[in-house]
């Protein structure tokens, strides 16, 4: 049975620490533009003051607007609640827990796309279609990184599946998933989370008639799927949860924040693609984790 | 007149009597023209002066070629006349404008509408052209814009991601400057000159200066006029270099465009080491400049231009050598050869697409008659052309100034300018970093400005951005609009 005290720390760990990841990367980007940057908080200054403020709402929009933005947050905590971590495990683990996540993430993605179509603005219909149409490829890609965690452990369940492989499996899986997580969480190559253009943009423009404490949802929920996305990542190639408690904080906070700095590094050095190169690249991820799937295929076999 | 030069010819920069610009029957008048376009030669500026209760149309066609240009008139008339537009296209926005301001009506005209006001009531919204179909969705862009940008509204008629048509609606800042120079020049002229479009200051006081030194028939001093050569190429490495940063910023390529910003800021400094201010406000006026420039300034200019434009080259090599830049301006927002001749394309725009116009190099006047500049041209017509086009100018202008600072002469900066002849026309010609600047200037029988017209490169090629994004992704919208980053209250004036 899990205590009410240690579901209060996962939350807090969760909703507290997201936010930090977005600085972290800005503070990357500037440092390799030569530049100050903002501050490393500046997500939470930016929380704050959108939490404050007033919402304001499109003529069009239905309740179900506020609902979604609302629905979308909870999928991801909830979602985040399931992956385990390092040695602590999940507070709620089940077998096919792993197909809950991808369905939560699935459900908060709809959620959002419904509540850009509800504003009626041909700016978000256009990024509500962008974002599901790269989505059927990213989704793709995820299941079958899935895949390759269930077969090389023999398990459903994620506490067991984040049990990672070393060598070739694990290096075609980690390309696979950082590829992935640069697509989720719309970061470049695949969006440019600092644009101002609305007419390129992919997430950004869905969330364009967000305001406030809505905003603040769309926002926070946005650094907590990257921090899930992250923490996937660094527990699926490293074996974190065999290491003792303070080894296992150590591996899990430096992953997190070398991912972070690889993001950063990419968005520092790259440009973004062409929209019509995007569909190129989730492929290529699709098949780094169809390659992973059949090295975890063969290695379980041999 | 004889048959044979149906146009009076002059050079940039220089003027004739009013009553020398040949005067035709309304159809031979536009038979002329036409005949002219149908050569090859390109229309500079064509506009309506009032007469009474009627207006005639003035011509001025650029001869690159023959180095002249060459300005004709029609008679007095009202009512209507026989559009050039449906033969020639680059005729489309300047009878539209000639419909706006005059009331005359060009027919058969294939989309007559106002440019810039709305009958008076406002901007120029409205009676877009529809693609209809049950695939084709519309996106309306603007005014409002989500960048610190000016104003105008963007029409886009889409399948999908794919635009088959763009419409542009301008007129948010039409500030009525043509007007108010009638019976000018006024105190206050000269500084709406400046701002006809901000960052073209030093290229439209330029032209501004140079029309009234040619209607008073004096000359601005030989330092005055290596001073404007100066302070135009810094004008055009500033803006120039702030585009290619832009564009990287537009494809989310940070090292160019975080140093690019930065870059500009220091050549707009140079400029501002000049005259004081960073945009060359208060240096260029009729008969000169104002401000002398001592061997120190020189040396200082010299020596932090140095600086600058090795900091430009490091942050263009990162440009040219990312693969994902390439990918994503090549074969971006391409305009066709024929098409960018056809519509009139000037400045950059037009020499990406491997047209050889250059007002420095085909009309040249000030000091551009003792120092040229090699016209950069590119071929493909894409936004990497634009963008190499641009950086192609950097490094000349670069060069042109370093030899130029060398070569400063001696004397004074300011002339008397005297008071201008009456009942004349001058035509001034400036190849600002968008493009050719063209101003007309015509006074009355009292030497005081009757007419002026002013064209600015982007009347020309705000055409060209519409063209270039024919089945195009929307999404590529703002990297094409940002290569040619054409001026909305240049147009709107």
């Amino acid at each position: 049975m899990t205590s009410f005290l240690e579901i209060t720390v996962r939350l807090a760990v969760w909703l507290l620490l997201a936010p930090l990841l977005p600085g972290i990367i800005n503070k990357v980007k500037a440092w390799v533009a030569g530049r100050r940057g903002p501050p490393l908080l500046q997500l939470y200054y930016d929380l704050a003051k959108l939490w404050r403020k007033g919402v304001v709402l499109s003529t069009l929009a239905s309740p179900g607007f506020l609902a979604a933005t609302a629905f979308s947050w909870v999928a991801v905590l909830a979602a985040a609640l399931l992956l385990p971590l390092g040695p602590w495990g999940t507070s709620l683990s089940f077998r096919g827990d792993v197909l809950l996540l991808v369905y939560l993430l699935a459900l908060a993605r709809f959620c959002t796309a419904g509540a850009a179509l509800e504003t009626g603005s041909a700016f978000e219909g256009m990024g509500a279609a962008r974002e599901v149409s790269y989505a059927v490829l990213a989704e793709a890609a995820i299941i079958t990184a899935v895949l390759t965690l269930s077969v090389q452990s023999r398990s459903l369940s994620l506490e067991a599946m984040l049990a990672p492989s070393a060598g070739a499996g694990a290096a075609l899986l980690a390309a696979g998933l950082f590829t992935v997580l640069l697509a989720e969480n719309c970061r470049v190559p695949f969006d440019d989370p600092n644009t101002h253009l609305e007419l390129t943009m992919i997430h950004e423009v869905m969330v364009l008639d967000h305001s406030g404490p809505a905003l603040a949802a769309v926002l926070h929920g946005a650094a907590m799927k990257l921090l899930l996305f992250s923490a996937l990542l660094v527990q699926a190639v490293l074996p974190v949860g065999t290491l003792p408690a303070a080894a296992a904080v150590g591996v899990l906070f430096g992953g997190v924040l070398a991912v972070a700095v690889g993001v950063g590094l990419v968005e520092s050095l790259l440009a973004r693609y062409a929209f019509r190169r995007v569909p190129l690249l989730l492929t290529t991820a699709f098949l780094l984790c169809v390659f992973a799937l059949l090295v975890a295929w063969k290695g379980g076999a041999a | 007149m004889n048959q044979a030069n149906p146009f009076a010819l002059l050079t940039n920069g220089s003027a004739l009597p009013w009553s020398d610009v040949p005067e035709w029957p309304l159809a031979d008048f536009l038979r002329h023209v036409s005949a002219a376009l149908q050569r090859g030669e390109r229309l500079s500026s064509f506009f309506g002066v009032p007469e009474d209760h009627a207006a005639r149309l003035v011509a001025v066609v650029a001869l690159d070629a023959g180095n002249t240009l060459a300005v004709a008139r029609s008679q007095p008339f009202s009512g209507s006349f026989p559009a050039l537009t449906p033969s020639h296209p680059q005729a489309h926005l300047f009878e539209r404008e000639i419909w706006e301001q005059h009331g005359l009506v060009p027919e058969p005209h294939p989309w007559l509408k106002p440019v810039r006001k709305d009958h008076g009531a406002g901007p120029a919204v409205g009676g877009f052209f529809r693609v209809e179909g049950p695939e084709v969705h519309e996106v309306a862009v603007g005014p409002v814009h989500a960048g610190i940008i000016e104003p105008g509204h963007f029409r886009f008629q889409c399948a999908g991601e794919e635009v088959l048509h763009l419409e542009i609606a301008l007129g948010y800042q039409h500030r009525g400057i043509e007007e108010a120079l009638a019976g000018g020049p006024h105190r206050r002229t000269v500084y709406q000159m400046e701002t006809v479009a901000g960052d073209t200051t030093i290229a439209h006081a330029t032209a501004y200066a140079s029309a009234l030194e040619a209607l008073a028939g004096t000359e601005a001093p030989l330092r005055a006029q290596w001073l404007r050569a100066i302070a135009l190429e810094l004008e055009r490495l500033a803006n120039h270099t702030g585009d290619l940063g832009a564009l990287a910023g537009d494809v989310a390529f940070l090292p160019t465009a975080s140093a690019c910003g930065k870059i500009r800021g220091d050549f707009l400094n140079l400029t501002a080491l000049l005259c004081g201010n960073r945009f060359g406000r208060g240096l260029v006026r009729p008969g000169g400049c104002r401000h002398q420039v001592e061997a120190e300034r020189l040396g200082r200019l010299r020596e932090r231009l140095e600086t600058a434009l090795a900091e430009v080259q490091q942050a263009a090599l990162w440009l040219w050598d990312a693969a994902s830049v390439r990918a994503r301006f090549e074969r971006t927002g391409p305009v066709d050869p024929t098409q960018a001749a056809e519509i009139g394309l000037v400045g950059p725009a037009a020499r990406a697409c491997g047209l050889l116009r250059d007002v420095r190099f085909d009309h040249p006047a000030g000091w551009f008659r003792f120092a040229q500049v090699p016209v950069s041209v590119w071929p493909d017509g894409d936004v990497f052309a634009r963008a190499r086009v641009r950086w192609l100018e950097i490094q000349r202008s670069g060069e042109f100034l370093r030899e130029q600072l060398e070569a400063a002469p001696e004397g004074g900066m300011l002339s008397d300018l005297g008071s201008l002849a009456p009942d004349t026309l001058a035509v001034a010609l400036v190849e600002g970093w968008r493009g050719e600047v063209c101003h007309v200037a015509l006074t009355g029988a009292n030497g005081r400005l009757r007419r002026y017209k002013i064209t600015d490169p982007s009347f020309h090629n705000w055409t060209g951005l519409a063209l270039a994004l024919r089945g195009q992704a929307i999404s590529d919208f703002p990297l094409c609009n940002k290569s040619f980053n054409l001026s909305y209250c240049g147009f709107d004036l």
